[in-house]
């Protein structure tokens, strides 16, 4: 769903908004001590407006966050403890043995799981930007017989939502002999129209006719433009392009279950829910089922929201001509 | 943001390759390809599949052969009971889910884009965490929450005497609402965010001064000027409604009440491998498809038309 969400965005006309978080921040008012009013980008705002609004606004904040904090509270706790201790209490401190637990089980498949979630994201978005690159950059820089065919197949194929076809791609994928290997899992992440169609957008803007035409007067080929000026030149949307990418294939969860039999090849997705499934039956697998999550968790979370500045103005800048 | 200024690159020259016309075509070539493998042909594997069946010759020791049953599969999903049911139950989610998470997303964006809230970073840093959270591990957290014997929610509203089932046979499809809003607030609220921050300050101005109110101006002019922006995170929220599996399929673990046919995917998904029949999968698989093009379609058509309404009204 997060990445259809994303790829039909692309096309509204969103005009060119200024970064989000990096908006003025606003300025307090010079010595005005305790007035009714307050003024914030010159507009005039009421104090008790201002008051109630904020306290108003930490019960959507409870509810999003409360989950989060009873993962982390949740992950410190013995299996007893998870059922017989109140969630939000801290019962006897078992993160430790928790983490031993999790990365012993099963001689470590956590870890493998783990791993090759690592690899499915971080190959597979590397090859996805470079693909969406060369496409968007040839669309944005080149004329030539079927561009506009292929441009209105990007755009057509964004409806095309990932799920539906993912059996059907399963059926393929027996076909070719590739079910259960690592290119199942990796070739059809690769296509990514959402993708080519925000490289062409940052194509189209950023990279300079001129430069080209100066780089290929210098006798440089035009693999050797593209690689050594049109990345470069490109850059900003080619993170945005990595990240969605990257994003889509860490979360990705039907097709991996569909295709992957080989525990050993399994993302993080497929292996907990294997983990919770078994858990019926196991009871030990819940607590490192939340511990597992909270693992898994952390390191995109940090990656994700430190790297907001990026994909939020690609955001914004892909809705600028789409 | 780097030069996102509108440049008049259309009218430009744009060379063919520099005397190497073949050069974009290798350019675009691998996208053409991978687009062709795993795009246009599974498609292709889908509609020629949904015509086959297999059977069993004899008392199904003779081993299975393939044979052409026309529309058979297409008449057999359309008559099962149980897929047309899981239709019906997304659209009821969607009508339901899709409006409680677009009015907590616009009003959140809204309040954000007002100089009303303190702390903004915080507050949209909350809102969004959870869309870093895998849907998948988002469903299982919330299983957590939802188990009587771990939940702090359910032990709280048992310590006031309320005794709730969050996962009874009638609530159940509104935990599963609950979490898809939990994950996908946060990245409505920001698309919706960044469409208002772009809308220039003057218009405020004159409503101001024309004696408009905040909640009139939020209502009567920034909704309508962000309504593309709107109705296209609220068409792929639809799209993701029909596509529902990963919630669903992950609470199943620890609930009897959510069947292996619950959704459309899930039927596809439970067709093509506990049911052992692949052909009909790929028969309700482009029923599927078919359903998501028509809905899109209907939505982008309104989308169009209220876009156009809103632009001809300033």
């Amino acid at each position: 769903m997060a990445s259809d969400t994303l790829s039909v965005t692309a096309a509204t006309t969103m005009p060119d908004a200024p970064e989000p978080g990096a908006a003025p921040r606003a300025p307090k008012p010079p010595k005005r001590p305790r007035g009714a009013t307050t003024f914030v980008n010159g507009d005039r705002v009421s104090r008790v407006g201002m008051v109630i609004t904020t306290a108003a606004l930490l019960i959507p904040t409870a509810y999003f966050l409360v989950p989060v904090l009873w993962l982390v509270v949740a992950s410190t706790k013995s299996t007893g403890d998870l059922f017989s201790t109140p969630g939000f209490a801290f019962a006897d401190f078992h993160l430790w043995d928790n983490l031993v637990e999790l990365s012993t089980y099963d001689d470590g498949i956590y870890w493998r799981w783990a791993f090759n979630s690592v690899i499915y994201s971080v190959i597979g978005s590397a090859l996805t930007a470079f693909v969406c690159a060369l496409t968007g950059y040839a669309l944005a820089v080149y004329r030539f017989r079927g561009r506009n065919v292929l441009i209105g197949i990007v755009l057509g194929s964004m409806l095309i939502p990932g799920t539906v076809i993912a059996q059907p791609t399963y059926v393929l994928l027996v076909n070719l002999g590739l079910n259960n290997t690592y290119w199942g899992i990796l070739l059809p992440a690769l296509v990514f129209p959402f993708g080519v169609l925000l490289s062409f957008i940052y194509a189209q803007s950023s990279v300079p006719i001129e430069l080209i035409e100066a780089a290929r007067l210098d006798g440089a080929g035009e693999f050797r433009i593209f690689a050594g000026m049109g990345l470069r030149l490109m850059s900003t949307g080619l993170v945005t392009v990595l990240l969605f990418a990257f994003l889509g294939s860490w979360n990705s969860y039907l097709l991996p279950l569909l295709v992957l039999t080989d525990q050993e090849l399994m993302p993080l997705t497929v292996g907990l829910t294997g983990w919770s499934q078994a858990s019926i039956t196991i009871p030990g697998l819940q607590v490192l089922t939340v511990v597992g999550s909270l693992v898994s968790v952390i390191p995109i979370a940090i990656v994700f929201l430190s790297l907001q500045r990026y994909w939020k103005s690609g955001l914004t800048a892909g809705g600028v001509r789409g | 943001m780097t030069a996102v200024t509108a440049r008049p690159t259309a009218s430009r020259r744009r060379f063919n390759g520099a005397g190497k016309p073949w050069v974009p075509y290798l350019f675009v070539a691998p996208f053409v390809l991978l687009f062709l493998v795993f795009l246009v042909s599974p498609i292709i594997v889908a509609v020629w599949n949904s015509l086959f069946s297999q059977q069993s010759s004899g008392l199904g020791f003779g081993g299975t052969t393939t044979a052409f049953v026309g529309l058979d599969n297409f008449a057999r999903a359309l008559s099962d009971q149980d897929f047309l049911v899981s239709f019906g139950r997304v659209a009821l989610y969607g009508l339901v889910q899709v409006p409680v998470m677009m009015f907590i997303a616009a009003t959140l964006a809204l309040l954000f884009d007002s100089a009303l809230v303190r702390g903004r970073r915080f507050f949209q840093f909350a809102a969004f965490l959870p869309y870093a959270v895998p849907g998948v591990i988002a469903a299982l957290l919330w299983g957590f929450l939802y188990q009587p014997s771990v939940s702090p929610l359910i032990q709280a509203l048992s310590s006031i005497g309320v005794d709730a089932n969050l996962l009874a046979p009638g609530t159940v499809l509104w935990s599963i609402a609950n979490v898809s809003i939990w994950s996908y607030t946060g990245i409505n609220m920001i698309i919706m965010f960044a469409a208002l921050q772009a809308i220039p300050r003057e218009i405020y101005e004159a409503a101001r001064i024309d004696g408009a109110s905040d909640l009139r101006i939020a209502v009567g002019i920034k909704l309508p000027m962000i309504a593309p922006a709107v109705l296209l995170t609220t068409l792929s929220s639809i799209i993701g409604t029909l596509q529902l599996f990963n919630e669903p399929q992950v609470l199943k673990n620890v609930t009897a009440n959510i069947s292996s046919d619950y959704t459309p995917n899930m039927a596809i998904y439970a067709a093509s491998t506990l049911g052992k029949d692949p052909n009909l999968a790929s028969a309700m698989a482009v029923i599927l498809g078919v359903a998501t093009l028509i809905v899109s379609v209907i939505v982008l058509r309104l989308n169009n038309r209220t876009t156009k309404r809103a632009s001809d009204g300033l």
